[in-house]
C-alpha cells in the first residue's frame, strides 16, 4: 500500500451563502464519505480544513494577499488516504462532496521522507 | 458461615488487597513471593478455622497471618540477600519492626499504584490482563484460564514471563507524577478496556466468570474516578461505556446461556440505575475538552440504551462511527458503521459500503451481509450467512445464525 495526498481545491466555500441546516448537511456528507473511507481502513490522516485567509510568498521578498492560485480558487483542505496506486486512489476520490460545490481534488503520491 | 464458602468469599475480596500491600512493600522484582505469602495466608486460614473455628474477625485474623508473614520475609531476606529493594534495604537499616500497612486508604493506594505498574507498555497485552486479574482483581489461575479458553500451564508462563520483564525492566510501583498521569492512564484504560471486553464478549462458557470479568474492570475503572489525580474526562468517558454495555447483562443472555441480540431483547430486563450511572458519567466526561474514542462509545452505547429505532437515533449512531473510525479504525466500528448507514440509507446503500469493507474472513461481515440482503436478495442472504456460521467459532452465535437461515429458507 502507497500513501496519497487529496488536495481539496473550490471556490472559497465561505463565500457560499448555507443555512444552518445546509452545513449541517454539508459537514454529514463530508462525515459519511470520510468514514466511509475510514471504514475500509484506507485513511492515513483525516489531515486539516484550511481557512480562507492567506498569504502567498514569492521570490524577492514579494507578499501577496490571500491563497488564491492564478484564478479565484483555494486549497480547502487535504488529507492522506492509503491505496495500491494512483488510480485507486483516483476512484475514491470520485465520491468527494467538494465535487457537489464544484471543486476538484487532486490527488497526489506522497514521497515518503523517512531518513536513509 | 460455613468456613467452606467463607474462605472463597474472602479470598476473592481480601487476595487482591493484602498481594497489592505487599507488592508495593517489596517491589517489583518480588511479586511472586507477595502472591505466596498470601497463598499460604489462606492455606493455613483453611487448615486453622477447620478444627479451632473460624475467628471473630476472620479478614484481620488473615491481615495479622500476612502480616507475620511478610515481616518474616523481610527479616529473612535482609540477611542473605544482597540485591535488597529499597524497602527491605530502609528495613534493615532503621529497624527490625517494618511497618505493613494495611489500612484500607493504603489498600487503596497500593492497588492504583500496582495498576500503573501493571499496565507496562513492555508487557504484551493478553499479559497485562492477565496480572490484572492475578494481583489486582484475586483471580485464581484457573479461571484466568477459563477466561482466555486455555489451559493453566500456559497462564503461569505468561504470567512467570511478564513478572521476568517488569523486574529486568525495574519498573516502578509508584503514581506516575501529575505532569505524567495523561500519557500513562492510556495504557491503563486499553487494559480495563480489554479487560471489560473480555468478559463482555468472552466465548467461555461461565457466564458468572464472565460477568464478574467486567464487574472487576468496573470496579478498577471506579478506582481511578474516585482518585483525584487519576479522575480525567477519559476515565469517566470508559466508565460511562462500561456501565451502558452492563446495564443489558440481563438482557443478553437467556436462561439457558444463548444470547439474544440486541433487537430481540426484552427491555424491561434492561438495568435503570446503569443506564442512570452512564449517564452521570458521561456527564462527567464532558469537562473538559477531549474527545477520546471512549467519549465516542460510550455516546454510541448511549443511544442504544435510547429508543429501539428511530431515525434520528440512527443518524447519531452513524455519525458517532464515522468519527469512531476517524480516529482509529477497527473491523467490528467498520461493520457497525455500516450498519447504521443502513438503517439510516436503507439496506442497498448498506451492502454497497459493505462490499468495499474487503473482511472475507470475518464471520461478522458475512453475517451483516447476510443481514442486509434479507428481503433485497434472500438468496445471497442465505448464502452469506451459511459462509458466516461456518466461519464462526462460538456456538452461541451458530446457533443464532443457523436459526435465520431456517427462518429464510422457509419464508
Amino acid at each position: 500500500m502507497k500513501e496519497f495526498a487529496l488536495i481539496y481545491r473550490s471556490e472559497p466555500l465561505g463565500e457560499i451563502k448555507l443555512t444552518p441546516e445546509g452545513t449541517m448537511a454539508v459537514s454529514k456528507e463530508w462525515e459519511n464519505w470520510m468514514g466511509g473511507i475510514a471504514a475500509q481502513n484506507k485513511l492515513v490522516s483525516p489531515g486539516m480544513r484550511l481557512g480562507n485567509e492567506g498569504r502567498t510568498v514569492k521570490p524577492g521578498n514579494i507578499v501577496t494577499n490571500g491563497p488564491y492560485a492564478e484564478i479565484k480558487e483555494i486549497v480547502g483542505g487535504l488529507s492522506i488516504f492509503r491505496a495500491e496506486s494512483i488510480e485507486e486512489a483516483t476512484e475514491m476520490a470520485k465520491s468527494c462532496p467538494i465535487l457537489n460545490v464544484g471543486g476538484n481534488v487532486e490527488v497526489r503520491d506522497i514521497i515518503q521522507m523517512n531518513a536513509q | 458461615m460455613q468456613e467452606k464458602e467463607l474462605i472463597p468469599q474472602l479470598y476473592r475480596s481480601e487476595f487482591r488487597k493484602i498481594t497489592a500491600v505487599l507488592c508495593r512493600l517489596f517491589g517489583i522484582e518480588h511479586i511472586s513471593i507477595a502472591e505466596d505469602i498470601v497463598g499460604d495466608t489462606f492455606l493455613l486460614a483453611a487448615e486453622t478455622w477447620g478444627f479451632k473455628g473460624i475467628p471473630q474477625n476472620p479478614a484481620a485474623w488473615l491481615y495479622t497471618v500476612a502480616k507475620n508473614k511478610a515481616k518474616d520475609f523481610l527479616k529473612r531476606n535482609a540477611i542473605y540477600n544482597e540485591k535488597v529493594s529499597p524497602a527491605i534495604q530502609l528495613a534493615s537499616e532503621n529497624t527490625n519492626e517494618v511497618e505493613v500497612d494495611l489500612s484500607s486508604n493504603n489498600i487503596k493506594d497500593s492497588q492504583l499504584q500496582m495498576m500503573f505498574a501493571i499496565c507496562y507498555p513492555g508487557i504484551p497485552p493478553e499479559s497485562q490482563i492477565g496480572l490484572s486479574l492475578r494481583i489486582l482483581c484475586g483471580f485464581s489461575i484457573d479461571e484466568i484460564a477459563d477466561a482466555f479458553l486455555t489451559n493453566k500451564e500456559t497462564i503461569n508462563k505468561r504470567l512467570y514471563r511478564a513478572k521476568e520483564k517488569l523486574k529486568e525492566d525495574k519498573v516502578k510501583i509508584e503514581m506516575p507524577p501529575d505532569a505524567e498521569i495523561d500519557k500513562r492512564i492510556d495504557n491503563v484504560l486499553i487494559t480495563l478496556y480489554l479487560l471489560f471486553n473480555e468478559g463482555y464478549y468472552s466465548s467461555s462458557k461461565n457466564a458468572v466468570l464472565s460477568k464478574d470479568l467486567c464487574l472487576e474492570a468496573m470496579r478498577l475503572t471506579y478506582m481511578l474516578a474516585e482518585n483525584t489525580s487519576t479522575n480525567k474526562p477519559d476515565v469517566n468517558a470508559l466508565l460511562s461505556l462500561m456501565c451502558f454495555h452492563a446495564s443489558r447483562f440481563d438482557a443478553r443472555i437467556a436462561p439457558d446461556g444463548e444470547l439474544i441480540l440486541y433487537d430481540d431483547q426484552d427491555i424491561s430486563l434492561w438495568n435503570n440505575e446503569l443506564i442512570t450511572n452512564g449517564e452521570h458519567f458521561l456527564n462527567m466526561a464532558a469537562r473538559g475538552n477531549v474527545v477520546s474514542k471512549y467519549h465516542i462509545e460510550a455516546a454510541i452505547a448511549y443511544w442504544h440504551t435510547a429508543d429501539k429505532d428511530s431515525p434520528e437515533k440512527w443518524e447519531k449512531v452513524l455519525s458517532l462511527y464515522n468519527r469512531l473510525l476517524i480516529i482509529e479504525y477497527s473491523p467490528i466500528a467498520a461493520l457497525n458503521r455500516t450498519y447504521a448507514l443502513a438503517k439510516v440509507y436503507g439496506n442497498e446503500a448498506g451492502i454497497a459500503e459493505a462490499e468495499k469493507l474487503k473482511l472475507e474472513n470475518s464471520n461478522l461481515y458475512h453475517g451483516l451481509l447476510g443481514e442486509l440482503y434479507t428481503g433485497v436478495d434472500n438468496k445471497k442472504a442465505i448464502d452469506h450467512l451459511t459462509t458466516a456460521s461456518k466461519l464462526t467459532k462460538a456456538a452461541a452465535d451458530r446457533k443464532v445464525i443457523l436459526k435465520k437461515i431456517e427462518k429464510l429458507k422457509a419464508g
